[in-house]
């Protein structure tokens, strides 16, 4: 298993395709919490029912106006199949040419097999890795250690917003 | 990671003697054809243990795959409420393949539970929270599909066909009585 990046690092930023169309660039999300879910491939058993998992955990990570990003060197035809089929609502990302150069910025490539690491970031709202967890490539390592970091920001963010409402 | 968050409770649906050695509890989902072959194994898992197990079910649809688990589920919870939880999941099993509001009235009515009721409830979402928060629940505590099982809190990792789960069950068993 590579060594991904951890808490406390700046993520690095990036630039992907989301659609034949669009491009989705990390900074532009700044100011809200961001989950970066790194997996091997679309279409394989176990990512289908992590990116399920996520899917129905969407108003949850709202809740805490969290973005969710699912990246894999899969090309933008073959997400946007995926999604299709899955009923995705949420944004794939193809780190597909380069092959896997933000994966590989990240620490989540498997330079052995060509995909992603099934790799978990969640970045707080300047862009800093909050929490981050690599799990063995046939786990599927379902949401609650993404939930327990996004309290952990919203908790932190409440504290702030009470010593600026104190200053006042 | 692995070990079940939320206590088995009072809002749970029990099978099986209240102070059984074995606690049982199932995440599943009513349209997951895994958990229907599931539903089999714990039947015959309750009789090897007769007297020694309770089972617990607590719901996981994946409703953006399963387009009836959902109200699947709220319909159990109804049926819950008439006593008849058990009848209506064992049901819902069975007819997985043809599973469908249709079907889920069909069930409904030889249950004799009563139709304008049970429309009103799923129309109104009465038992929505409840299915979310077993949902929630079930995520707290790492489960990722279904169906997981925990025994006695602790997540069962591998195969759920019979003798998987009943020779878990005896090694959990055994960890326990040396605890």
């Amino acid at each position: 298993m590579s060594s991904i990046l951890t808490a406390g690092i700046v993520a690095p930023n990036f630039t992907l395709r989301v659609t034949p169309d669009q491009m989705l660039t990390l900074s532009d999300l700044r100011g809200k919490p961001v989950i970066l879910a790194f997996y091997p491939a679309d279409w394989s058993p176990v990512c289908g029912d992590q990116v399920t998992l996520y899917n129905e955990l969407l108003p949850e990570f709202h809740k805490h106006n969290a973005e969710i990003l699912g990246i894999s060197v899969d090309g933008v035809w073959c997400h946007a199949a995926f999604a299709r089929d899955r009923n995705l609502h949420f944004p794939l990302l193809a780190d597909f040419e380069p092959k896997g150069a933000v994966a590989k910025k990240y620490g989540a490539y498997r330079d052995s097999e060509g995909v992603c690491e099934r790799a978990l970031f969640v970045l707080d709202r300047q862009g800093t890795i909050a929490w981050s967890y690599c799990s063995p490539v046939a786990v599927n390592p379902g949401a609650d250690g993404i939930l327990d970091a996004l309290e952990q920001l919203s908790d932190q963010a409440n504290v702030h917003g009470q010593l600026e409402n104190a200053d006042q | 990671m692995a070990n079940l968050k939320t206590p088995i409770n009072k809002s749970d649906h029990i099978r099986g003697p209240a102070h059984a050695a074995i606690s049982l509890v199932e995440y599943g989902d009513y349209q997951c054809p895994f958990c229907a072959s599931a539903c089999a194994v714990v039947d015959q898992l309750e009789s090897y243990f007769e007297g020694k197990m309770r089972f617990v079910f607590r719901h996981f649809p994946l409703t953006e795959v399963h387009p009836y688990a959902e109200v699947a589920a709220e319909s159990a919870e109804f049926a819950g409420t008439a006593g008849v939880f058990w009848e209506m999941h064992d049901a819902l099993f069975r007819n997985q393949a043809i599973l469908s509001v249709p079907t889920i009235m069909l069930i409904a009515e030889k249950l004799r539970l009563p139709e304008t009721m049970m429309r009103l409830a799923l129309e109104t979402g009465q038992f929505r929270s409840k299915v979310r928060n077993d949902f929630m629940g079930g995520v707290r505590s790492g489960v990722n599909g279904t169906p997981t099982f925990f025994i006695n809190g602790v997540r069962h990792e591998g195969p759920f066909d019979f003798a998987s789960l009943a020779s878990a069950i005896q090694s959990r068993l055994a960890a326990d009585s040396h605890a």
